[in-house]
């Protein structure tokens, strides 16, 4: 498709503003002014909806097509907590309005909603407390890494790494880093759990935590999770739990019965709020008792009188880590959605997810290698090695189910399995949807031995076939030029 | 209510394929001391239940004032097809393009606002989006640490309090030396700045229009910058762009700011988005997602997520950043909302603010005791002196409807009767001089 750059025509225009009705003031002296005008297209606002809702269309979505993206728990999103963040007494609130004096009241409804949030979350987790703050999940990590440093700060302690498994999240390792830690890793071992070995040995007094996902990446739970948390908590570490995978504990285990002592959760993930295409997010941090005191200001009270309130006077707290409250907007459909759900909800969320993924493990492990014998959790994780033998990768598989109108498993990730190919199909998807996904995938793995050319051809039925992204990276074209 | 899918028939098929008797035994590697020791929340609602709660909550909250608040987050006019596009499902139910064959709707999108975005900011590279305008100053002043191999930023203290405390707590337990620039006269003092100013220096950090409106051209503070082999960053209010000379035009090295006035609801302060562009030299050092394009094995123009080699899924710990999910449907805002504005429009809407913000001056500055703060230019924001504590003005200009600003001594020192007063194109002329009256009465009840 043409870019909107390239539909411009001077004298168009999307939109109109009224009439001046203020007397002229004198300009602006130049030397303040550009001089020159921006590139940006002048369309009618036809051009524009039309131009955007036909780029809409060459998108997968969840909406449009199964997608069971590992990692990403790519639930269906309710439609209702669409319209309610769309009321005004909501949209239109400015978030400097309960830091005027006497303002706290003006914003009552919204702090109720972080306040009931909060709960809920520190329920469904068994933490203490939570800031609602974190723009995301990554930001989330960043901050609970942040908190763990002021406490050991705190008790006279500078330690120096953090401890990741070499199965986890990117983001694990390099939150780590940029918050001013060095990263161990710890290899998997061959049962598919953290080497125990490995991690007694590089446990010490100068660890500052462990960052652990459970169910882990490969979508096992690790049953010494609780010996990994009290042989750290001996030495004095803390036990960072990364909550992308949440969703498959709901109502059955919780971070904080585990042993962990900071839990960020991804409310876009387990907590229905759309993905957005790459964000909007939100990543709130819980923590054990221990660390309350550390979490960024304004933490949002209620006051005896049933009001609430924001409280800035907290001189442990590790500051601003965010201009306001969170991603108000996202936080708000995540409430929606739990007081929706509400506790049977929840818990049957987990359940059918878990469910669903151990339906496909079971109906591809004999077309696929399992990248461990394991019973899954809310996703599992097959290697296309077998296919790869005959030269169809797993990026090649992730094409043709693109041809087949299906978004692709994560592919590549985790970085210890060969070929990943990782499956998460979540709760929201029914029996039928998962068997027409299954047949095409074992589709593919017949094609992979008897005519693997026809997988590494796909897509052939999409608007575009493979991209050359050698050439994006060689040569890189990262803006229209006029 | 729920949203599975799942009739009993189905539970008990798929129970029986895997070969378990029933949904607990999935669970049977949690050992049973692990459990949870409670799960007490309320049972579920129906829609209908939850939407009149909700609609409920929404109604106690003022957000029906006519507001003059600004300090950094505008009440800008969102047009309705900006809502009826980024409502398309198959935008925002979506997630990152890892994909290209089937995210070329995003990728292209993604590309067309880093295009707008450097066209706005006049520099060479855009990446797809950082979380606020705050995030945004923290990853400029990493990278100019990073490329300098120096450690050293100075700040200016026009710029908002909220992103220089942001800064601060992001690099608690890094080796940043930080020098805060006083404020002289509503603008950065050139000649505190060049005190500071050595080849220790990462970068200088500025903000335009700065926190108390006030409109600057740093060209010479740049120059002297780069003097130094040290970074310029600029903080910017997108909207203003429309008018004042740009980021590139006054050479700075990288842009950033807080995206929210294109096109995004005030919504209690998130989701925003941070934006950033840079010189090209630099775009290794960025962080987060960037897209570029190329070509498809028919030698078809595409769109790829590109660079990855920056980031957090691939490098690790020795990532750029760890930022992976951004701020992509605030972006795509962003762009829609210009697109439909179109290239006059941004002027003109630049012209309206500032417009409407000279009127108010005029206004204002006739109300005994009110002093407007005329020391340097402004865009749509401006500080006026009032003979009392500005924030007891604004608690009662609240029962008469207004929010009628923010006053400055929330945070800055010795400033309890300046007001920060800032005026969109959403105000008319009718609100502004009912704002006067008001204020008026207020002050000499």
């Amino acid at each position: 498709m043409q870019l909107i750059f390239e539909k411009h025509k001077q004298g168009r225009r999307g939109f109109c503003f009224p009439g001046p009705d203020v007397p002229l003031a004198k300009p602006l002296a130049a030397k303040y002014c550009r001089s020159k005008d921006t590139h940006i297209a002048s369309l009618s606002e036809l051009d524009v909806v039309r131009h955007y809702t036909n780029l809409s269309r060459l998108n997968f979505s969840v909406d449009t097509n199964f997608y069971p993206l590992g990692s990403c728990t790519m639930k269906y999103n309710p439609k209702f907590t669409e319209r309610i963040a769309a009321f005004e007494g909501f949209s239109n609130l400015h978030p400097l309005l309960p830091q005027l004096a006497g303002g706290g009241m003006l914003a009552q409804g919204s702090l109720e909603v972080l306040y009931e949030t909060e709960k809920f979350l520190s329920e469904i987790t068994g933490m203490s407390a939570f800031t609602m703050q974190p723009l995301a999940g990554a930001h989330g990590e960043l901050t609970g890494v942040m908190l763990i440093a002021a406490y050991h700060k705190n008790n006279g302690s500078r330690r120096k790494y953090v401890i990741v498994p070499d199965s986890s999240h990117g983001t694990n390792p390099a939150s780590a880093a940029i918050a001013g830690y060095q990263v161990i890793v710890i290899p998997t071992g061959k049962d598919g759990y953290m080497d125990l070995e490995q991690y007694k040995k590089h446990l010490n007094n100068d660890v500052a935590a462990v960052m652990l996902t459970c169910p882990d990446t490969l979508g096992i739970f690790n049953p010494h999770i609780k010996e990994i948390a009290d042989m750290a908590h001996q030495v004095g570490a803390l036990m960072y739990y990364d909550g992308a995978n949440l969703n498959a504990l709901l109502g059955k285990a919780r971070p904080g019965d585990l042993g962990f002592d900071v839990v960020h959760i991804n409310l876009h993930k387990t907590f229905g709020t759309p993905h957005g295409g790459g964000g909007p997010g939100a990543g709130p941090v819980g923590v054990s008792e221990a660390l309350v005191d550390f979490l960024p200001i304004p933490r949002v009270v209620r006051r005896s009188d049933a009001t609430y309130a924001l409280e800035y006077h907290r001189h442990k707290s590790i500051g601003y880590i965010a201009p306001f409250y969170g991603n108000f907007g996202v936080i708000l459909k995540a409430y929606a959605y739990m007081l929706c759900l509400g506790k049977d909800g929840l818990i049957e969320a987990a359940e059918l997810a878990v469910l669903n993924a151990n339906y496909c493990q079971v109906m591809l492990k004999d077309h696929y290698d399992l990248a461990f014998e394991k019973n899954c959790m809310h996703e599992c994780v097959f290697s296309a090695a077998r296919q790869a033998k005959n030269g169809v990768h797993a990026i090649d598989i992730a094409k043709y189910l693109i041809d087949k109108g299906y978004h692709p498993p994560t592919v590549y990730f985790p970085l210890i399995v060969k070929e990943a190919l990782m499956i998460e199909p979540t709760e929201t998807e029914s029996k039928e949807t998962i068997d027409a996904f299954i047949e095409v995938m074992i589709e593919i793995a017949g094609l992979a031995k008897d005519d693997p050319i026809r997988v590494k051809q796909a897509p052939l039925h999409m608007p575009i076939k493979r991209l050359d992204e050698t050439k994006a990276a060689r040569e890189p074209n990262l803006r229209w030029k006029p | 209510m729920s949203y599975t899918p799942h009739t009993q028939e189905d539970i008990k098929q798929m129970l029986q394929a895997i070969g378990v008797s029933n949904i607990e035994e999935l669970f049977k590697d949690i050992p049973k001391g692990l459990r949870a020791k409670s799960f007490n929340l309320p049972h579920g609602k129906s829609e209908i239940e939850v939407t009149n709660h909700l609609k409920g909550l929404s109604e106690k909250n003022a957000a029906n004032l006519i507001s003059f608040v600004g300090a950094g987050f505008y009440d800008h006019f969102i047009p309705a097809a900006l809502d009826a596009i980024v409502n398309r499902p198959e935008f925002y139910t979506a997630y990152t393009p890892y994909q290209p064959e089937c995210s070329q709707g995003w990728l292209q999108s993604i590309y067309e606002y880093q295009t707008a975005i450097c066209e706005l900011t006049g520099l060479d590279v855009s990446n797809a989006s950082l979380y606020d305008g705050g995030t945004a100053v923290y990853e400029a002043a990493m990278m100019a640490i990073r490329f300098t191999g120096r450690n050293k930023i100075i700040m200016d203290s026009g710029m908002s309090l909220i992103y220089r405390a942001m800064l601060y707590t992001y690099t608690s337990n890094l080796s940043v030396e930080f020098v805060e620039i006083p404020v002289v006269h509503g603008q950065s003092s050139r000649e505190e700045l060049f005190k500071h100013l050595d080849d220790k220096t990462a970068a200088v950090i500025l903000q335009n229009p700065n926190f108390f409106g006030a409109v600057d051209d740093h060209s010479d503070v740049v120059e002297r910058v780069h003097k130094y082999g040290a970074l310029a960053i600029s903080s910017v209010y997108p909207v203003s762009l429309g008018m004042l000379k740009s980021p590139g035009e006054m050479n700075f090295d990288i842009a950033t700011g807080e995206g929210q006035s294109l096109g995004i609801p005030l919504s209690f302060g998130g989701p925003y988005l941070g934006f950033m562009a840079a010189k090209k030299e630099l775009v290794r050092q960025m962080p987060g997602r960037i897209v570029g394009e190329t070509v498809d094995s028919d030698g078809k123009r595409g769109f790829v997520l590109t660079l990855q080699t920056r980031e957090q899924h691939i490098r690790r710990e020795k990532a750029t950043s760890n930022i992976c999910s951004n701020e992509a449907l605030c972006a795509l805002r962003a762009v829609v909302f210009l697109s439909l504005l179109g290239r006059s429009g941004i002027k003109e809407m630049a012209e309206r603010n500032y417009q409407k913000a000279e009127f108010a001056k005029e206004v204002l500055s006739k109300i005994k005791g009110v002093e407007v703060k005329r020391s340097s230019p402004t865009f749509n924001e401006f500080t006026v002196m009032l003979p009392r504590r500005a924030d007891d003005v604004v608690y009662r200009m609240i029962d008469r409807g207004f929010a009628c600003g923010f006053p400055l001594g929330r945070f800055y020192k010795g400033m309890d009767n300046y007001l920060l007063i800032a005026v969109t194109e959403k105000r008319t002329k009718e609100e502004i001089c009912r704002l006067a009256d008001s204020l008026e009465a207020v002050l000499c009840s």
